[in-house]
């Protein structure tokens, strides 16, 4: 049984269609390489399984349950996170406030009080989850801002994954990092395979999509057109698909 | 100490020209016939915070909005709108006393709640729609006190601003407690760290899930709440609902927030560094008043501090960028 499950998913932009009718699968645990040119859909797709956008027609299950009409926070609760390709991190904030922003654990003083933010708690399970990613960061106490562009992302995958979510979506997590760098992000996903964490990998690098994930699926003009094992196929063949060449 | 000032944002600098101003203002001012100098005097010294505690709610009122990269240029004129509407109710209409307290407070929420619903739903820049209601809110206070003082504020009104219990002047109680609420709320509740993320990256409010437009909302709604706060201070103090209250005060509640280490372009902002700020603003004015410079003159410092503190600060932020 597939962890997430869209069928017929179509979306248009007033005149223009963007997706038509894309079906795909992805099981608990599996990396899947989204790939395709720039304008095949592939950002609309995602923000279709987020719940950014609505869907105009088709179906999309998660974790068995229907969640085609569900808003993104909604689907964030249950367990589908995304990171963007601009991380939409808060440079001037610490990283342990960013890893934590928008879910902030709070208590009261003596009952009375509005609520404040746990900041020792926050401080503490942020490190937690830095060392569990097994990434060096100089301090949870320091502007995100003032990190690299490797421990930037590494801290945008540590907020995906800091409330168990059974499918994180990144969209071109290794594109302006250095060499080192995407081998720390590809191991991460490969650590989060580990866990039972499902990946939709977007990337235009298909040397890292071939060494992160184990199906790619190729995304033309609006349409699934190729839906391939790794170990069955290679690059020029998934190129062809890319461009149109194929068949 | 030092981290203590990390921590809560407030910048050392701020702090230093805070001392250094009064330092020059204790040298420059003049003597009294006991042979002090009047600006050491504790009545001086009261007549400084007395007069920063009204624009000083008014900076936290702007050191929200500017913490969450927005900015609220009716700050004055709300002021003075809230000034007349309080008294009004009280001497015009001869309602109870504390109907100027809940007309003062409501007409500066509703005017900060109409700019936020403005910038909000119509998507038009805050810069544009405060402007706006700087226009409108001046004009509402005259019209509605028809361009004259309202006099004549009931006793309990008076002890707002003229009373001394524990010596000290009951503004300075109110401000300390308004400050010391913000900062509470700003620096360790969700909505605080929710208003600098927005201020610092929008996107990363809006990806983690943030209800963006009811931030807005609220803040603008609490800058406006704090003009109405500071308004009936004003009206308390001068016995009068003063239509012309406030005026040009956004410069000295925006000068404050910023030279008090509050990031103009959002992501940063400190309540105690903005009363640090207001504090300099109140020592500047007063020392400059004891010299007897024209308030003429007053006005040109006021705004050259503002821009050189913006300044200051670019220069200090590219200086790391380039690091």
């Amino acid at each position: 049984m597939s962890l997430l499950e869209l069928s017929g998913v179509e979306k248009s932009f007033g005149p223009v269609q963007v997706l038509h009718g894309v079906n795909l699968s992805v099981a608990a645990g599996e990396v899947v390489g989204l790939v395709g040119d720039n304008g095949a859909g592939k950002s609309t797709l995602m923000k279709t399984i987020t719940g950014v956008y609505t869907t105009d027609s088709g179906r999309i299950t998660f974790d068995d349950q229907d969640v085609t009409g569900r808003d993104p926070g909604e689907r964030r609760e249950r367990g589908i996170e995304m990171i963007y390709q601009d991380l939409a991190l808060a440079p001037q904030q610490d990283v342990a406030n960013n890893i934590f922003l928008g879910r902030e654990p709070t208590k009261r003083f003596l009952g009375i009080l509005p609520r404040f933010v746990d900041k020792a708690k926050i401080d503490a399970q942020a490190q937690e989850m830095i060392d569990r990613l097994g990434v060096h960061v100089p301090s949870i106490q320091i502007p995100v801002g003032m990190l690299s562009g490797g421990q930037q992302q590494t801290i945008a995958i540590a907020r995906a994954l800091t409330f168990k979510p059974k499918l994180v979506i990144m969209d071109e997590p290794t594109a302006a990092l250095a060499v080192r760098e995407v081998e720390s992000v590809l191991n991460l996903i490969r650590q989060m395979q580990e866990e039972g964490i499902a990946t939709i990998l977007i990337s235009h690098r298909l040397n890292d999509v071939f060494e992160a994930c184990g199906r790619i699926v190729v995304l033309r003009r609006g349409n699934v057109i190729a839906d391939l094992k790794r170990d069955e196929t290679d690059m020029a063949e998934v190129v062809s698909y890319i461009v149109g060449a194929h068949g | 100490m030092l981290k203590f000032l990390e921590r809560t944002h407030v910048r050392v600098e701020s702090l230093a020209v805070l001392l250094a101003l009064i330092i020059v203002m204790a040298f420059l001012s003049p003597v009294t016939g006991s042979g002090v100098r009047v600006f050491l005097t504790a009545n001086n010294f009261f007549n400084i915070i007395l007069a920063s505690a009204t624009f000083g709610i008014l900076a936290i009122g702007a050191t929200f909005v500017i913490s969450s990269a927005g900015i609220d240029l009716s700050l004055g004129s709300v002021l003075g709108l809230a000034s007349v509407t309080g008294a009004a109710l009280v001497v015009t209409l001869e309602l109870p006393w504390y109907f100027a307290i809940i007309g003062s407070l409501m007409a500066g929420a509703a005017a900060g709640a109409v700019n936020g619903f403005i910038i909000t739903r119509g998507h038009v820049p805050a810069f544009i729609v405060t402007l706006g209601m700087l226009g409108i809110a001046r004009g509402l206070a005259l019209i509605i006190s028809s361009g004259r003082g309202i006099y004549g504020l009931p006793e309990e009104i008076l002890f707002l601003g003229q009373a001394r219990p524990f010596g000290v002047p009951t503004p300075v109680f109110i401000m300390l407690f308004v400050a010391l609420a913000s900062h509470y709320v700003l620096a360790h509740t969700p909505f605080g760290h929710h208003t600098l993320a927005l201020g610092d990256n929008e996107n990363s409010a809006r990806a983690t899930g943030i209800n963006i437009r009811r931030q807005r909302m609220m803040l603008y709604t609490i800058s406006g709440l704090m003009a109405g706060i500071a308004g009936l201070i004003f009206t308390a103090r001068v016995n009068t609902g003063d239509p012309t209250a406030g005026l040009n005060y956004e410069l000295l509640a925006i000068t404050a927030a910023i030279i008090g280490g509050t990031n103009l372009f959002g992501g940063r902002g400190s309540i105690l560094g903005t009363m640090i700020g207001a504090l300099i603003m109140g020592v500047l004015q007063n020392g400059l008043n004891l010299m007897a410079v024209q308030a003429y003159y007053q006005q040109m410092a006021i705004g050259a501090v503002l821009i050189a503190a913006v300044w200051l600060d670019q220069i200090r932020t590219r200086g790391r960028s380039l690091q």
